[in-house]
């Protein structure tokens, strides 16, 4: 009997996990899945819940419901992998022998990483929404807010969900507005990028969308510290932004058990082939999600797209054949733009989001680029779609290579780009 | 950008297209046309950052520089005044770094 070991039963984790326990020979390959925590979060949900519109129960799931019976699921941290043994040590004490191993351990915010930022003030008036205990706290301080200065600082690029960002302060806007308090509240989105998003065509976008809903941009901003008795966050060029409400998106980093491994880059990130998802290191060790270093986004559309490409992968390599290189990067994301609309995005490794149709060419029903109520719509029914046809592995209606037909290719109006 | 005594081509953002044409000569101009007087911490960041092309063949994040090249992060901004791993990848004759995703 051989073992296949999944490292994480995330988004990615589990995909793999159910797709494989459909496709992979029973009598032969015993499949493992290791995660520290008994709970599927719904991510993408996290955005919704500083508003108050999902609650943090609409987010969770057991973990044992979402992955298919014949896999194992031990729930225990990681303590190291050693890929020249063909083993990991798990922090419940177990080895782990395996044949093939699938890293999807993702990535956490590291808070620790910027100066000042957990000292006063910490979750009491600065909070993240990337855990679900942030988001969570975040809404019961928003609800008693009755005015200030909001801002919101993405500390480091890359992060997981590069749009959450944008979401949020979209969102803060109507929220505000809602309550009547709009007019109290200013609103600014901080950022290390030079504009709104991290490609040109739709930074201009929605760089006009932050300015016609009057919040401000502060742009190349790289956060240096913390002053939570002041209450202000300084730059290392030396500018200050005063708060009264700082919403942080702290460093994205991979899990420390790759830095203890001695497998990740800076950031822990685990160097991948771009095209195959294999390990840069070792030939039976596939990486997918957000514990990659690729240059794509780390979301939730991409573990998606990755992990057809790692099962076939997988699936050639049990049979003796060289891995297809068949990833281009392709990621799309909804953003929830407030007012019951959105706005989706479409794009890979060498084409940035452009104007269209999704996921019908010159049909939809999703508008790229454009704010519609469809969109918003999508992004709602996508909790849906997630539980019951990503996770189990039934197959979706898109393509996995991402589609140039019916997209505008050319936009006059951003021409000087 | 056009340098006077060097013949070398340019993406539109400023950075080298081939960074196998870099010269330390080439780095000095580029330098006085952004306005910088390079010292020796200059140096010590181009070398770092050409070394890590060497070896991984892309141009390093502001992290990995002040992580290995024992320059610090407050340095490298009194050093690079307008963006300190873009620029430190320009003057190396490197793209510009792919951390920003």
């Amino acid at each position: 009997m051989k073992t296949l070991l999944i490292l994480g039963g995330g988004t990615a984790g589990t995909m793999v996990a159910n797709k494989l326990a459909k496709k992979l020979d029973a009598d032969h390959w015993r499949i493992t899945v290791v995660d520290k925590d008994e709970t599927h979060y719904y991510q993408p949900g996290f955005i919704y819940v500083p508003f108050g519109v999902y609650q943090p129960e609409d987010t969770m799931r057991p973990k044992r419901r979402v992955i298919n019976k014949r896999v194992d699921i031990i729930f225990s941290g990681i303590e190291v992998i050693e890929p020249e043994a063909g083993r990991v040590r798990l922090e419940n004490g177990q080895n782990m022998a395996y044949d093939i191993l699938v890293i999807a351990t993702g990535c956490e915010i590291r808070p620790d990483q910027i100066q000042g930022l957990t000292n006063a003030g910490w979750k009491e008036n600065i909070f993240d929404f990337y855990t679900l205990e942030g988001s969570a706290a975040l809404n019961t301080f928003m609800e008693k807010f009755e005015g200030g200065r909001v801002v919101l600082n993405v500390a480091e690029m890359p992060i997981k969900c590069p749009v959450a960002p944008l979401e949020f302060v979209f969102l803060a806007d109507w929220y505000f507005t809602r309550r009547g308090l709009r007019d109290k509240v200013d609103i600014t989105y901080a950022t290390p990028l030079p504009g709104a998003f991290t490609k040109p065509v739709a930074s201009q976008t929605l760089g006009h969308m932050l300015k016609d809903k009057g919040i401000d941009l502060a742009p190349d901003f790289v956060v240096s510290e913390v002053d939570g008795n002041k209450q202000v966050m300084k730059s290392w060029d030396g500018r200050e932004i005063p708060y009264d409400l700082l919403v942080t998106i702290p460093t994205n980093m991979g899990v420390r058990a790759i830095e203890r491994s001695g497998m990740g880059d800076d950031l822990n990130f685990i160097p991948t082939d771009p095209k195959t998802l294999q390990s840069k290191t070792y030939e039976n060790i596939w990486v997918l999600g957000d514990a990659t270093n690729l240059p794509t986004s780390k979301a939730g559309s991409v573990a998606h797209f990755e992990h057809e490409v790692v099962v076939e992968n997988i699936l050639r390599q049990v049979k003796g054949l060289s891995p297809k290189p068949a990833f281009d990067g392709h990621a799309n994301c909804f953003i929830e733009t407030g007012f019951n609309k959105g706005l989706m995005i479409d794009f890979n490794y060498e084409v940035e989001p452009l104007e269209g149709t999704y996921p019908i060419p010159l049909v939809g029903p999703f508008s790229l680029l454009k704010e519609t109520q469809i969109n918003h719509l999508g992004k709602l029914s996508f909790r849906w779609i997630y539980w019951n046809i990503l996770m189990p592995g039934h197959h979706l209606p898109v393509t996995n290579e991402m589609s140039m037909v019916g997209k505008r290719k050319f936009v006059p109006s951003l021409a000087q780009n | 950008m056009v340098l006077t005594k060097s013949a070398v081509e340019f993406t539109a953002e400023g950075f080298m297209t081939d960074p196998k044409a870099w010269t330390p000569e080439i780095a000095e101009e580029i330098a006085a046309n952004e306005g910088i007087q390079l010292t020796d911490r200059h140096w010590v960041v181009i070398n770092f950052a050409r070394a890590e092309y060497e070896a991984t063949g892309e141009a390093p994040t502001l992290r990995r520089i002040t992580k290995a090249s024992g320059v610090e992060t407050k340095e490298m901004y009194s050093l690079f005044p307008t963006g300190p791993a873009k620029l430190a990848a320009k003057l190396a004759g490197l793209a510009k770094p792919t951390g920003c995703i």
